[in-house]
């Protein structure tokens, strides 16, 4: 039953199942899109970046640099040891800590404390840092991240939660900490 | 027999595959192509489908969870029988696979493969060599150890220099704030079953087309591809002068991927599985991450590009590099075939050679990262103390106990950070090595808070001494009045 010049009502149905579709399609792809993308839109919610406490103060003396671990506050059981994490604690004196990522600030790779010539050293690209986490040489463009701390009952806890990275994110981390000094 | 025969024809009545089964396989090709250098297409498809086998068979043992998947790999290594062999051919197979791939497309390129009427098939090649990378990158994860887990952290930082959309990509990319177990199951995902869909489909493409189009003629030095007349000649020379693909062609194709096959075996055999290294904890920090062999470039490349040019080359460089490879054919999709007439195409290949392999020669010894393990109580030969004053030696102890061995070294030990020492008096005066120690410069980290003036003063006498006989140690010649002293 075509008209000449328009088109046919076969056609029109097969118009419709399509929009029909096409309408199906969009209401199944937005559940679909807002799965995948969880992982982002989780960072909003609250306890994503959690105080932590690394222990009492008396485990890092006066003028010394010392590994700390801890549990990511996010963790599955299926995370196994992955979402242990370590980090230095360096104490300078009294109540002045630096907690720094054991991130390099490069790319990422697990930093080392050389106490003799007082450096953080990164095994991957050569990148070098110095007692306060400044950047000394190699291809790092900052010095290493470090985490907003406070000492609550004699502990010392840290905001933590995320991987740190040379992103954006991290120079907004970076940010927290001068614009909130430590101890404040 | 004739049982055989009937439960063939059977299924033909039904199925109706024989007849264009049998055609594909005879389709005329040109005489010359029935070569051994048209053999590596159907080797690198032989090689995943070993992959495939291999890897459903690596699935049933393998758990894809943090907390798990290093043991099952233990599991797979020492307790299941022959477990250690299934990995080992997964491995060298993913290696084999990487190789001939690259291997095809240099003789594509070289033979002008890619120009008319085959762009669209180089340009799914391009997309195929992607997905081989992707799968290579993706196994090196699910290989879940601290090579693994550091290298994803390589990658989050690398994702995280994107403008704007970096945090985000992260967290995408690690399906999570930290390298945990949703990264080992999204990357378990895209390995199993995202990558390999897609390597499927693309190949079902890229087959067609060469079917479609045909298999690209021996190149003539002087035969032209011109777009109006190059379909007719190919036929000329497909269906008068050529022969059919089974058996002229398909012979070689078959004893090229069985060779490559066992020589996968052999090496399986030999050299055993890869891995898997240390336990992926975060918290074993005694680990120098090094990725596997066909990335061991870029792991050269990102430590020696300068600072301020890495990321946009990072960011811009792949970039670059695709959109080149996409448009090849449409830029020259006509004209000369051969390498013998295409002198530009063959040292793009060379330089591109030269420079992967250069990379990848440096990547092994990585001279770029200091020696963590350069001990402080390791000997040093005696020609750097004997005959050395009480100040000498005691700058000599200086420099064993600084670490200043983990980047330089004297005599073969140490890191090659910075320049060898062996012979630094004769670059350096002693005023110069003072301020070199102390404010550091060059790629040097200032050691001035982390030596007293007593430690400086020695650890410089000490170096003032490191100069090769018969040749002299520099001079300030503004002091010594222009008089060696």
């Amino acid at each position: 039953m075509s008209i000449p010049g328009g088109f046919s009502r076969r056609q029109m149905f097969l118009k419709i199942s399509m929009l029909f579709n096409g309408i199906v399609g969009v209401l199944l792809g937005i559940p679909i899109v807002g799965y995948i993308l969880s992982p982002v839109t989780r960072g909003r919610r609250a306890g994503y970046e959690s105080w932590i406490s690394l222990g009492s103060t008396d485990q890092f003396p006066p003028g010394q640099t010392r590994l700390a671990t801890y549990r990511n506050p996010v963790a599955h059981a299926s995370d196994g040891e992955t979402a242990d994490i370590a980090c230095w604690v360096r104490h300078t004196d009294g109540e002045h800590f630096q907690v720094f990522a054991i991130n390099c600030a490069h790319l990422g790779c697990p930093v080392r404390w050389f106490p003799q010539s007082g450096l953080f050293m990164c095994p991957c690209h050569g990148g070098a840092y110095y007692a306060d986490g400044a950047r000394a040489s190699g291809p790092p463009e900052r010095g290493l991240f470090q985490y907003p701390f406070q000492i609550l009952d004699g502990n010392l806890q840290i905001q933590a939660g995320e991987m740190p990275t040379p992103g954006l994110s991290a120079r907004i981390h970076g940010k927290t900490r001068t614009e909130r000094p430590p101890c404040a | 027999m004739r049982l055989m025969h009937k439960l063939g024809q059977w299924l033909d009545q039904r199925l109706q595959l024989g007849a264009p089964i049998r055609e594909t396989m005879e389709h005329p090709i040109p005489r010359d192509t029935a070569s051994w250098y048209y053999v590596f297409g159907s080797a690198a498809m032989t090689v995943f489908g070993l992959q495939l086998v291999t890897g459903i068979l690596l699935a049933l043992i393998y758990v894809p969870s943090a907390g798990e998947a290093w043991n099952s790999l233990q599991i797979l290594n020492h307790q299941v029988t022959l477990g250690w062999f299934i990995r080992a051919l997964h491995g060298w197979g993913s290696n084999f696979m990487l190789a001939i791939v690259l291997i095809h497309m240099v003789q594509v390129f070289l033979f002008g493969a890619y120009k008319f009427p085959r762009e669209l098939t180089w340009i799914l090649g391009v997309f195929l060599l992607l997905m081989t990378l992707g799968m290579a990158f993706t196994g090196q994860v699910l290989r879940f150890d601290q090579d693994a887990y550091w290298g994803l952290g390589i990658g989050a930082s690398i994702s995280s220099r994107v403008p704007v959309l970096g945090p985000p990509l992260v967290k995408l990319l690690l399906g999570g704030p930290i390298i945990a177990g949703e990264t080992l199951s999204r990357f378990f995902a895209l390995h199993v079953f995202v990558i390999p869909g897609s390597l499927m489909l693309f190949i079902g493409l890229h087959l067609v087309l060469v079917l479609k189009l045909g298999i690209n003629e021996w190149p003539m030095p002087g035969r032209l591809v011109r777009r109006s007349d190059y379909l007719e000649k190919y036929h000329t020379l497909t269906h008068t002068e050529g022969v059919p693909f089974m058996p002229y062609g398909v012979w070689k194709d078959a004893v090229f991927s069985g060779l490559i096959l066992l020589c996968i075996a052999a090496c399986a055999l030999y050299f055993g599985p890869f891995g898997p290294s240390g336990q992926p904890d975060p918290r074993i920090i005694q680990t120098a991450p090094r990725p596997d062999f066909f990335f061991l470039w870029l792991y050269a490349l990102l430590s020696l590009l300068p600072p301020a040019l890495e990321t946009p080359v990072l960011l811009i460089g792949p970039v670059i590099a695709l959109i080149v490879l996409v448009a090849l054919p449409f830029v020259s999709g006509e004209g000369e075939k051969s390498w013998k007439r295409r002198p530009i195409a063959v040292l793009t290949i060379l330089l591109v050679a030269v420079a992967l392999g250069t990379f990848t020669n440096l990547a092994s010894h990585a001279p770029w990262s200091p020696v963590m393990d350069a001990w402080t109580g390791a000997p040093v030969a005696s020609k750097f103390v004997s005959g050395r004053t009480p100040l000498q030696v005691q700058g000599a102890l200086v420099f064993q106990s600084k670490q200043c061995h983990n980047c330089h070294a004297l005599g073969e030990n140490g890191g090659k950070r910075g320049p060898a020492l062996d012979a630094v008096a004769v670059r350096l005066t002693g005023d110069q090595l003072v301020r070199q120690v102390l404010q550091g410069g060059g790629n040097m980290p200032a050691y001035g808070k982390n030596l007293n003036p007593a430690e400086t003063t020695a650890l410089v006498a000490f170096l003032e001494t490191l100069y090769p006989p018969g040749q002299a140690p520099a001079h300030d010649a503004s002091r010594t009045n222009g008089e060696q002293p």
